[in-house]
């Protein structure tokens, strides 16, 4: 069973980061780019979870952690920007 | 042991006189004094046995690998040099007391010395020919610095540069010579080297070994044709030319020739180069010498001349003339540094030392006035003084050589250049200390200086004068010791006597005398004659040679750096693939690998068309730099993911760390610069760049799977997985490959990253005082700006974020040597979850809440892994290895405690340390460009005034 779900989930994902792809390269706006990074590092974390899961290992959970805490930071990062230039006031 | 202290001693002492010197000069001459009588009485302990016979040797290993080890040891001629160097390092220590006025910098003068005192007394004590070329090369550095001395005088400035340009391509033409030697040998220790004379000269390197080393002898001993760097050497202080060019280091050439003597002379390549260059270079020095006005010009044309007659001498490969040779250098040493010292003493006490304005000094200074003309009587070659003696020796050795088969060659030259330097001798006395005074209006009064100035040099001509009269008793046995170890054999017969009967030696001697006096008398008219010819000027040959070859050096690097950096990575790509492809095509075999290839899941697969679009659109939008930051990004993103699918999460969370701090870095600086590149290339450039770029994928790719599809033989991978438990107490092997098996790179690396940061800092530390500091402070905000500075939600956000942060970074530090994790990749955690502080509540606000020194923590950093990887030496093992214990916790239960772990703190530290101080330092350009005040606040809005501003209108 938990294999058709994690099937289900890869091709979902995997979806996902395709039309990311498309909303990154088309646009048309900066913002529409920096959230399309924004949720392709979301939909990495999904994919890492389910390897993890599929493989039967927590090994790949802290690249997990590792991307919901940076991806957050980036995309902070990245809307300063937009909206001050000066990332460091 | 002592003789290593001999060595040593000048080296750890030149630090002395730098802090002395704070205690007055005295104390600073006192101090640099002690540490070389200190070496001369462990010398002068050594002396008796040496002299009957004994050598010292003393062995440390250090590279043994390539041969190299310090290897010390001391026989005659060693005693002999080793004892000039500090005797009359000794004197001149005391002489440069008085004679270094109150502006000059003493202490920076004695530790110089001193320093070139070290390095002489290494060349001559060393055993290991590796080992005396970097002390030959330290002579050459610490004369540089001394010649250059008075940095304020352009000729000085000038002077030691021109001594380092021409002893320094010497020295590496030496290098080349004695490699040579050793490789014909098989062995770097000279012991070993002077045993095996027939097999070195049997070789059919022995020419250019023979030329090599001499180049590096006649640089370094102002032999002709590279004797006109010394004359120019002389804009040093006296004390330095005293030293340095006439007892010690134009000796070292010398020295080296007599050190090699055994195994290099006795051909006839030796003695036409050797013998043919020290005549020369005798005649010639005697003859330029008489025509010199300046005092110190004059002494150096004649050490140059006499430096020839030592050198002659040991070209004639006799025993009997080595004998007179090392006589001479004796004798040599001490009267002409005498007669430096008289010189400065006349500068010292009349302003000037320009003979044409000198005359009838004697009267006015009879001390320094009895030394000058003793020492320059001796230089003349009169009896019964040292001179004399070796003089007559030189003279006897000639009248016995052929030159090209011809029996008057050397003889009469030797006769000419006796009567040049007779000439020259007694210009010094006559011209000096007799007659009247020619210059009423000298800067000074002359006097007799202090009994500091006079009493060195008086020492040396008492010496002079005993030397002369009892040359058997006084020198004998040095002179006997020395010669049997230049010789390296059996001594011949010789006698060291005032009186040899009616020889032919007597009768060139008086020849020389007679002639040489008629020549002097007539010396007004000999200046006119020669007045109108033309003679070369070194200094001019020598600046427009170097001229020519900075020009094309310049045209060279400005044709190569053009500052073009697509043309450097188009260079170098092209060479990686041409090597890559010549290195495909140099192996016949060609077979495919025979790995199974595993399937492609559809995840993979997507990742794969992620990154090759990201890519493309990288190289189609790459103008808009912003845009171009984010497609990186994301091909960073699907990188990560790649090393987690090809099991390497280390990798994947150091380049998840490393892709976040880029892109703050990145933002950093995109704010300052513009947001579009203009169009650069043509299309023919873009067509050129763009098969480039293929080749070098499509190669990398090859060889990649070429790589990927076969079992690599060899591999040291299995020796890491079975050792990393065992040897190292981790699990995860690549942590323990960082921090155990190659932590000595880690160690270098950590340091490099430390160096960086503080280089970033010092910097924009600069460029921020300077022009760039008016161009910020002109930068127009050019884009539209939102008000909403410290927004409320994002300062809420990251406070929360940061503890667990925190938390995460404790964690992937402590796991580290045993799951993916470790130092590196904590310390970018933590620098990013401060840096989030910074980016939310803004510079003002969080520095004044960080009170850490981002400098110090660097520092912290490399020390604490410099201390862990030292600790293992208290266990006697060798650096950096590591130990491990169990221990058990309740709650935690069992885990290890290596103390690797102290290394991936030191790691760790340096980490946060170099990227909070660089990401701070690169924050300041961006707020002088600003022109805002930073916050002093944590957020825009203060929520609790909010509140109570209704309540109060209520």
């Amino acid at each position: 069973m938990i294999e058709y779900a994690l099937n289900f989930g890869f091709v979902c994902v995997s979806l996902a980061l395709l039309m990311n792809l498309w909303r990154l390269t088309m646009g048309p706006t900066t913002a529409d780019r920096i959230l399309a990074v924004d949720t392709m590092a979301i939909n990495a974390i999904a994919l890492l979870v389910m390897y993890g899961i599929a493989k039967g290992t927590a090994m790949y959970f802290e690249g997990a952690l590792l991307f919901a805490m940076f991806g957050f930071v980036s995309t902070v990062a990245y809307c300063k920007f937009i909206l001050r230039g000066d990332i460091i006031e | 042991m002592s003789l290593t202290l001999i060595v040593l001693l000048p080296f750890i002492g030149a630090v002395l006189p730098a802090i002395m010197i704070r205690a007055g000069r005295n104390a600073c001459a006192t101090a640099t004094g002690s540490i070389t009588l200190l070496a001369l009485i462990l010398l002068m302990a050594k002396a008796p046995a040496v002299i009957s016979g004994e050598v010292f040797q003393v062995s440390y290993s250090w590279l043994p690998e390539l041969g190299l080890n310090v290897t010390f040891f001391l026989d005659g001629l060693g005693l002999l040099f080793a004892t000039l160097i500090l005797g009359i390092g000794l004197l001149i220590i005391i002489y440069a007391r008085f004679y270094l006025s109150k502006d000059d910098p003493m202490g920076r003068f004695y530790a110089f010395l001193l320093l070139f005192q070290g390095a002489m007394v290494g060349i001559v004590l060393s055993d290991n020919i590796l080992l005396l070329l970097v002390f030959w090369e330290l002579t050459s550095l610490s004369s540089f610095l001394l010649i250059g001395y008075w940095k304020h005088l352009p000729e000085g400035r000038q002077g030691a540069r021109m001594a380092l340009a021409v002893t320094g391509a010497g020295g590496l033409a030496m290098i080349a010579g004695m490699l040579i030697l050793g490789d014909i040998v098989g062995s770097y220790d000279l012991t070993v080297i002077l045993q095996n004379a027939d097999l070195i000269q049997a070789s059919p390197m022995y020419v250019p070994a023979l030329v090599l080393i001499l180049l590096g002898c006649f640089t370094k001993s102002a032999q002709f044709p590279f004797h006109f760097w010394l004359p120019h050497a002389m804009a040093a202080p006296t004390p330095v030319s005293a030293y340095l060019h006439s007892a010690t280091m134009v000796k070292a050439g010398i020295f080296l020739m007599a050190r090699m003597w055994p195994v290099l002379s006795g051909t006839p390549e030796w003695f036409y180069i050797v013998a043919t260059a020290g005549l020369v270079t005798m005649v010639l020095g005697a003859w330029i010498a008489i025509f010199k006005h300046d005092l110190k010009g004059l002494l150096a044309y004649s050490t140059v001349s006499h430096l020839g007659l030592i050198t002659m001498l040991l070209g004639f490969g006799t025993p009997i003339a080595a004998v007179a040779g090392v006589f001479h250098i004796i004798n040599h040493a001490t009267f002409k540094a005498a007669l430096f010292m008289t010189a400065g003493i006349i500068d010292h006490e009349t302003g000037t030392r320009d003979i044409r304005r000198l005359g009838g000094l004697l009267n006015l200074m009879p001390i320094a006035g009895t030394i000058g003309i003793i020492s320059a009587a001796s230089m003349a070659g009169i009896i019964p003084l040292n001179g004399f003696l070796s003089k007559e020796m030189m003279l006897e050795e000639a009248w016995h050589t052929m030159w090209l088969d011809q029996g008057w060659v050397v003889p009469l030259l030797a006769t000419v250049g006796a009567i040049f330097s007779v000439a020259y001798s007694f210009r010094f006395i006559f011209h000096v200390w007799m007659g009247k005074p020619r210059d009423e209006n000298l800067p000074h009064h002359p006097h007799d200086p202090p009994f500091g100035m006079w009493g060195p040099p008086a020492l040396l001509t008492v010496l002079v004068v005993l030397i002369g009269l009892f040359p058997a008793v006084i020198a004998g046995p040095l002179v006997a010791a020395t010669s049997s170890a230049v010789i390296g054999g059996e001594l011949p017969e010789y006698h060291l006597a005032l009186w040899h009967g009616l020889t032919p030696a007597l009768g060139m001697s008086v020849i020389a005398i007679v002639v040489g006096a008629l020549l002097l008398m007539r010396h007004g008219a000999l200046i006119s004659a020669t007045a109108n010819l033309s003679r070369p000027d070194a200094k001019a040959m020598f600046d427009c040679a170097i001229a020519k070859l900075v020009a094309l050096s310049r045209v060279i690097s400005d044709n190569l750096h053009n500052g073009s950096l697509q043309r450097y990575l188009s260079v170098m790509i092209v060479a990686s693939v041409a090597i890559g492809v010549s290195g495909f095509y140099a192996e016949p075999d060609h077979t495919a690998g025979t790995r199974e290839l595993l399937d492609v899941s559809p995840a993979a697969a997507i990742g794969w068309v992620l990154l090759v679009v990201t890519s493309i659109a990288a190289v189609v939008m790459h103008h808009n730099r912003l845009l171009s930051l984010l497609l990186v990004g994301v091909i960073g993103l699907i990188v990560s993911l790649g090393f987690i699918y090809l099991s390497a999460p280390d990798l994947a969370l150091t380049q998840i760390s490393v892709e976040v701090v880029t892109v703050i870095l990145m933002l950093l600086a995109l704010n300052i610069l513009p947001k579009e590149t203009p169009k650069e290339s043509l299309p023919g450039r873009k067509l050129r760049d763009g098969v480039v770029s293929i080749a070098a994928g499509l190669g990398i790719g090859g060889a990649i799977w070429a790589i990927m599809t076969r079992d690599l033989p060899n591999s040291i991978s299995a020796y890491h997985l079975a050792n990393s438990k065992i040897e190292g107490g981790g699990t995860n092997v690549v942590n323990v490959i960082l921090v155990d098996f190659r932590g000595f790179d880690t160690f270098g690396e950590i340091i490099v990253l430390g160096i960086a940061a503080l280089s970033i800092f010092a910097l924009i530390e600069t460029v921020t005082q300077g022009e760039a500091a008016k161009r910020l402070a002109n930068w127009v905000v050019s884009n539209r700006r939102s008000a909403d500075r410290h927004p409320m939600m994002m300062v809420v956000a990251t406070r929360v974020m940061l503890p667990l942060s925190l938390m995460v970074g404790v964690y992937i530090f402590l796991r580290g040597h045993n799951e993916p994790g470790g130092g590196f990749i904590a310390g970018l955690v933590v620098s990013v979850a401060l840096v989030m502080q910074y980016m939310a509540s803004g510079f003002g606000w969080t520095q004044n809440r960080m009170k850490v020194n981002y400098h110090g923590m660097i520092g912290l950093g490399v020390i604490a892994a410099a201390i862990t990887g030292a600790s293992a030496w208290v266990a006697g093992l060798p650096f950096l290895t590591s130990g491990f214990v169990h221990v058990h916790l309740p709650i935690v239960g069992e885990f290890e405690l290596a103390s690797a772990m102290g290394f991936d703190l030191g790691v760790f530290l340096t980490v946060v340390g170099a990227v909070m101080l660089a990401l701070a330092k690169l924050s300041q350009v961006e707020r002088m460009a600003e022109h805002i005040d930073v916050n002093l606040d944590p957020m825009d809005h203060d929520p609790s005034v909010r509140i109570a501003t209704p309540e109060k209108e209520a």
